[in-house]
């Protein structure tokens, strides 16, 4: 029997705004601990939360990006459950009026695009941070009360490696939006997994387990690959899964069961009293739609049409906001865009890979002056391409401009046939068996002789100056 | 409404409430009346009421994404029984 799967994903994404969902305190990351907190996010009696209003335009606009239906009415609940990190011992979440439900995300699959509905999209507070140690618990409320929308998505994931490209997906969605920096490791954005496995054709569903704690895009799809195996295994040998929630280990690279003993969670949800519902009028739904940025499959399809690039070439570069950008900046000032495509597709995105360096950091690195500047003296023969793949990797390590590293390495081309030609004529010196069998027309041979002047040259001779010398030379 | 004892230990459960065996009977009762008597609710006709989402007619209540100032760690840290290294201090969770 084959067995299917099915994974459903949650997404936490921390919404990049100023103060904290209902109060005023930063949330800035990284403060010392409980120095952002007030009476409201402390949960002191007495006190008013009060919604942010950018807590609801930036979700609304990730909502309205996914496709989602935004509704015109909605309130918030408070979802009971006692764990220190939750000092009123309830979140504030939407339980029966999200924001918004009912989107979608296009994703890329090997057999072509795919659809992945979204369940809803809700707004919700963020809970603190608790460290252990040996004998105690550390509360840490600084995150508590931060802005999170919550994505989810329906059971429409069928792999490990779909789970991978939704996210990515759903990443470069909302960077395209700004509403958060989707940085995993910092934990503005979280993953979930529900996943289960049915025998292939079945409709309805198996048993599933809730995965935790992956902190980055791979850990995601590493652990579902894992309880894709687990589950598998579990069933073939007449297992049963349990509905449980399992932890990802990292470092074991394995899943972990969390509890022994699962309680059912009673979560009690009752509408909030301390806030006031919220009616949004179409009006102002419609005025948050138009002003929506373009999107990625936009930016795409634009990329192709206004600068001929290839479908391959406007995916990656429309994947991430800040190379797009960067790269329609370049355009304007550089008629020749898959050349500039190709120099950040290749040594320059290579060179930012091994140096672990951001693409948002790419513009500082590399100033697009600098970088056309460095294309047009290419162009006029300055210096041959080869040599332009040995000088940027400097200009991005140094921040100097060609010109100058091809002064202080001595490596302007030459073009001076005189030059060139003694070079020829050291190499035919050398090399007379060689120069026979270009006499009798191997073109194999007329190479190995070019590349042996580029090589006394170090790089330095224009390529094809010295293919015509040498052609004229022995007069073939 | 009839509320069995069951119910009232997990209600407890659910509040973090220890209670006694021996007063387990008193809360059933006494919870029970109350329960019996908002039931009384129920006699009400309200086929053309609309459902209550909040008790004041207020709605669109927001601030603006303003910083106002945060408690300095040690007063938001006043209330609590233990503290370690500016933070609040619980039995050890997991």
């Amino acid at each position: 029997m084959q067995y299917e799967t099915v994974i459903g994903l949650e997404v936490h994404v921390q919404l990049d705004i100023n103060t904290k969902a209902f109060c005023g305190c930063s949330i800035e990351f990284g403060k010392p601990a409980n120095t952002q907190v007030c009476p409201i996010c402390l949960g002191l009696p007495g006190v008013l939360p009060v919604l942010n209003e950018k807590f609801l335009q930036y979700a609304m606009r990730a909502a309205l990006a996914l496709n989602c239906t935004v509704a015109n009415f909605l309130k918030f609940d408070r979802k009971h459950y006692y764990y220190p990190d939750l000092p009123k011992n309830y979140q504030i979440s939407q339980y029966d009026k999200p924001l918004a439900a009912n989107g979608h995300l296009q994703i890329k699959i090997e057999t072509g695009q795919k659809k992945i509905r979204i369940l809803r999209v809700h707004m919700e507070e963020d809970a603190g941070k608790l460290i252990h140690t040996k004998d105690a618990s550390l509360v840490d409320l600084n995150r508590t009360g931060t802005p999170l929308i919550e994505i989810v998505s329906q059971p429409d994931i069928s792999s490990a490696a779909e789970a991978y490209t939704y996210l990515t997906r759903l990443k470069s969605i909302l960077e395209y939006l700004e509403i958060s920096d989707c940085d995993m490791e910092k934990g503005s954005l979280r993953c979930d997994a529900n996943i289960s496995l049915r025998p292939q054709g079945h409709t309805t569903l198996g048993t599933k387990a809730e995965v935790k704690n992956m902190n980055s895009f791979k850990g995601v799809r590493d652990a579902l690959n894992y309880e894709i195996i687990r589950q598998e295994k579990t069933l073939r040998e007449g297992g049963t899964i349990i509905q449980e929630t399992r932890l990802w280990n990292e470092e074991k690279q394995k899943t972990f069961s969390m509890r022994s003993k699962e309680e059912a969670h009673d979560y009690r949800y009752i509408p909030d009293p301390d806030l006031v519902p919220f009616v949004i009028e179409k009006e102002a739904i419609e005025k948050a739609r138009r002003e929506l940025p373009e999107l990625p499959q936009a930016k795409k399809e634009r990329l192709i049409k206004d600068y001929s690039l290839s479908d391959y070439d406007a995916g990656i570069l429309s994947a991430d906001k800040q190379l797009a950008i960067y790269f329609e900046d370049a355009a304007q000032n550089y008629k020749q865009p898959k050349i500039i495509c190709n120099w950040l597709m290749s040594d320059i995105m290579s060179y930012l890979n091994t140096n672990n360096i951001p693409i948002k950091k790419l513009k500082e690195v590399l100033p697009i002056d600098k970088l056309v500047a460095m294309l047009k003296l290419i162009d006029n023969n300055t210096i041959s391409g080869k040599i332009a793949k040995q000088v940027l990797p400097e200009m991005l390590k140094t921040g100097k401009d060609t010109s100058v590293i091809i002064k202080e390495k001595n490596l302007s081309q030459i073009t001076d046939a005189g030059v060139i030609e003694s070079v020829i004529n050291e190499v035919i010196n050398e090399n007379e068996k060689v120069v026979e069998e270009v006499k009798s027309g191997k073109d194999k041979a007329l190479m190995f002789l070019v590349g042996q002047v580029m090589k006394k040259t170090r790089g330095k001779a224009n390529p094809r100056m010295v293919n015509s010398l040498i052609k004229k030379k022995l007069e073939v | 409404m009839a509320i069995n004892k069951d119910t009232i230990k997990y209600v407890a459960k659910l509040s973090r409430i220890e209670l006694e065996e021996s007063t387990l009977e008193d809360f059933t009762s006494q919870i029970g009346r109350i329960l019996t008597y908002i039931e009384k609710l129920n006699q009400l006709d309200t086929e053309n009421t609309v459902p209550t989402s909040h008790a004041v007619e207020l709605k669109n209540v927001f601030r603006k994404d303003e910083n106002t100032p945060s408690l300095e760690n040690q007063a938001a840290l006043s209330n609590a029984p233990e503290q370690e290294n500016g933070h609040f201090k619980v039995p050890k969770i997991i």
